[in-house]
């Protein structure tokens, strides 16, 4: 055994087995055994569902078949575009209000302990204290709704966290031809960038793919309708209430991870700059946002996990129920514990899961190549 | 000699009930307001049986939302509570029944001599196969419609007695500036009123129908249910899924509205809460085109298998449905005595004419609190509500509907 070339690593090892164990059945063995149960059709049968030795059989994809294109799992489907659009604007708006904030306070104003406690102070709430009190003010009858009596103007009616109404609607038989656009525009850039490094190879690799794509996406890709009906989906205004809270919650976080990276600059760069006769926003520009670059990169991963699997916020500010403002961990719980679908609501776990791996690994992948690099 | 005076006191206790030990587990979601009536009966049960410990296991969360799921891991975990509340009906048979984890309780019916203290129509709701699986110790009515009668009398207008009068009724007061006729609430608010609708417009025969499976949620005469259903939701405010079924009914005691169509619990909240005299301060009447139907829900509780304290909870399930703990409990929750049998002076004005009705009318069960569809259905109805509320689709609504019907096995 060459792994233990001596004792040093032999103790390490004997440290570190019993978390390796434990994460091995309580992580890495549940995930397998909802991943297992997902495959399954426990809780279709009401007289298995809850018994105590339920006969259940494995039905493969079945579940994750329905989810998608089944009639009655529209609302899954609306869940998924809620989530699109939630953790877009959730992203974008933390990033852009802590930069700014950022920015202001990078500029050594007066106050400036003062206020950076008190925009990071959201973040030491939880989700649920947060959206109990933007849910009081968020009432249709009352709060920010009735800011402007104060000055004399009419009430506003905009019925937050319970608007019906929908923007930017996709019918969900367009996602396949719509998702093979996107991934060749990605692939578009990565071939730009690849011929820019004089890496042609890759370049042409990744031209080919696009073309390849597109060629798809305005050929077969129209024809593949996963519905037999068109199905409406875009995005809730009710769920503006919601990422108000969550911007207000999150965006001081990213604050003090700009400001630490504005700290982190050293004054001889913008010295040098200013030198050169560069102009203030010329130096925002060229120097430093190119170098805030790895933070956000960072903000947007630790972001994006939140807003995907977020249950409490909601929870606590429109509810279980509110269909509006539905996200698939609700969902999820709604379906398991509610209407007893255990299988559907693994799958949809499972679902969520991939969601967030899709975040997280390419970004532990990138650190560990670097760590290595070091 | 010792020996054997010990055993003869023992033997002579363990004749008596009073020797009863033990615990008892009570698991329930009745907190905050209706902690009262709960720990009426706890201390009634206490007066009986000094010698057994009872834990009274309440998960907070208002129609047992909470309570559900920690019951389920209870459940699934095999540490059953002794006794748990539990919407009667299909909430209990859909779910626990059928998955054979309930006592049946016929042979206590027929001890206490409970056939013919419950009406029939009730123990039909509560049986599956024959076989009765747990007591109901109150009774709420869900298709009453409130209004107060001063602003009635202000706006001109009866209170609407079908369906197609209270769309007339609410053109009449729209066309006076009442913006929104009906008051409503959130969700489940929406298929509480979906319910009444559906009694109204299919009438009692068609509507018990469509949960014993007779009648299939897309048959043409449940289309018309939908369409009707988005007409009245036409009369009703557009803030609905903000508001909590309390602030419905306030808009209606403040003249914002005219109508809401709620539980009895409402009663309480106008009596206790509001300080209402029923009759002049709010008025009621059954829900439109349901007059002589009571469509009931109930709380119960029923006999878990293997549970660790059985004899505790068999009396226990007596007290819940004796004369005495019934009306011990009832006054102070808000609701009526499930047995005929009750005493009506201790009940205000709105309960003993709900208690009259109970008596007299047709009773059928409600399908949002749990009385006539299992649990897996109830919790999906809520997709057919978003499916007719985005797209008003009628059609869509009710084939969604009957998808789930069969899936869940309804009326099988």
């Amino acid at each position: 055994m060459n792994w233990f070339r001596n004792k040093d690593t032999l103790y390490g090892f004997l440290v570190i087995l019993p978390s390796l164990i434990l994460l091995g059945i309580f992580v890495y063995g549940f995930i397998f055994q909802t991943f297992y149960t997902s495959l399954t059709d426990w809780g279709r049968d009401p007289a298995q569902a809850l018994s105590a030795n339920p006969q259940i059989r494995f039905i493969g994809f079945e579940n994750y078949r329905e989810l998608f294109t089944g009639f009655v799992d529209a609302r899954f489907r609306q869940d998924l575009v809620n989530t699109f659009f939630f953790t877009v604007f959730f992203i974008l708006g933390c990033l852009g209000v802590g930069l700014g904030l950022a920015i202001v306070l990078d500029r050594s104003p007066k106050g400036e302990g003062f206020f950076r406690t008190i925009f990071l102070f959201p973040m030491s709430l939880s989700f649920i204290v947060t959206g109990t009190i933007w849910r009081w003010m968020l009432q249709p009858q009352g709060g920010v709704n009735q800011l402007p009596t104060l000055v004399g103007l009419p009430k506003g009616e905009f019925a937050w966290l319970t608007s019906r109404e929908q923007i930017w609607q996709v019918s969900w038989n367009d996602l396949p031809f719509i998702t093979a656009l996107v991934v060749s525009v990605v692939l578009v850039f990565i071939a730009i960038a690849a011929f820019r490094g004089g890496e042609r190879r890759r370049g042409y690799i990744a031209t080919g793919s696009a073309a390849l794509l597109l060629l798809w996406a305005f050929t077969l890709g129209r024809t593949l309708q996963p519905l037999p009906f068109d199905e409406l989906h875009g995005f809730n205004l009710a769920f503006i209430g919601i990422i108000l809270a969550a911007v207000w919650q999150m965006s001081g976080y990213t604050m003090a991870l700009y400001l630490a990276g504005l700290r982190g600059i050293p004054e001889e760069l913008r010295e040098a700059a200013r030198v050169d006769g560069a102009s203030e926003w010329q130096l925002y520009q060229r120097i430093i946002f190119p170098l805030l670059a790895p933070i956000t990169l960072s903000a947007m991963i630790i972001l994006g996990h939140i807003s995907l699997k977020i249950f409490d916020l909601i929870f606590a500010m429109a509810g279980a129920d509110n269909a509006p403002t539905d996200v698939p961990a609700l969902l999820m719980y709604l379906t398991t514990f509610r209407a007893n679908q255990i299988a559907k609501g693994a799958a949809i776990g499972m679902i969520l899961l991939l969601l967030v791996a899709a975040v997280i690994v390419p970004y532990l992948y990138s650190q560990l190549k670097s760590e290595v690099r070091r | 000699m010792r020996k054997f005076f010990l055993a003869l006191v023992a033997a002579a206790l363990g004749s008596l009930a009073l020797a009863q030990s033990g615990k008892l587990e009570i698991f329930s979601w009745w907190a905050g307001d209706e902690g009262p009536a709960l720990q009426a009966l706890i201390d009634l049960y206490k007066k009986r049986y000094p010698n057994v410990e009872v834990i009274n296991a309440t998960v907070t969360g208002g129609s047992g939302v909470n309570a559900r799921a920690v019951l389920k891991t209870r459940m699934l975990g095999g540490d059953p509570p002794d006794s748990f509340q539990v919407h009667a009906g299909q909430e209990l048979i859909g779910t626990w029944v059928v998955a054979d984890r309930m006592e049946d309780l016929t042979p206590l019916f027929q001890q206490e001599g409970w056939m013919n203290r419950f009406p029939k129509g009730l123990i039909d709701l509560l049986s599956y196969k024959g076989k009765i699986y747990s007591v109901p110790v109150n009774i709420h009515r869900s298709n009453v419609m409130w209004y107060v009668p001063a602003k009635l009398r202000e706006w001109g207008v009866q209170p609407p007695k079908t369906w197609a009068e209270f769309l007339t009724v609410c053109q009449t007061l729209k066309s006076k500036g009442l913006e929104a006729p009906l008051a409503l609430g959130e969700n489940w608010t929406q298929q509480h009123l979906w319910e009444s609708v559906a009694l109204g417009v299919l009438g009692a025969n068609d509507y018990t129908n469509l949960w014993n499976g007779k009648l299939r949620f897309n048959d043409p005469k449940v289309v018309a249910v939908w369409n009707t259903f988005g007409r009245v939701l036409d009369c009703a405010n557009k803030d609905a899924s903000g508001l909590s079924w309390q602030q419905a009914v306030d808009r209606v005691l403040e003249g914002q509205a005219a109508f809401n169509i709620m539980g009895d619990w409402a009663a309480g909240y106008m009596t206790t809460t509001k300080g209402l005299k029923p009759g002049e301060g709010f008025g009621w009447a059954p829900a439109p085109g349901t007059a002589g139907v009571f469509m009931m829900l109930s709380d119960s509780f029923g006999l878990p298998k293997g549970v660790k304290n059985r004899t505790n909870v068999l009396n226990w399930l007596r007290l819940v449905g004796s004369k005495e703990g019934q009306d011990a409990f009832n006054p102070l929750k808000g609701s009526i005595a499930a047995r005929t049998d009750s005493d009506p002076s201790k009940y205000n004005a709105y309960l003993q004419s709900a208690m009259r009705d109970w008596r007299n009318n047709r009773i059928v069960g409600s399908l949002v609190h749990g009385a006539v569809a299992p649990e897996s259905f109830m919790s999906q109805f809520g997709t057919v509500m978003e499916i007719y509320l985005s797209g008003r689709n009628a059609q869509a609504a009710s084939n969604a509907a009957q998808a789930i019907a069969t899936q869940v096995r309804l009326g099988q």
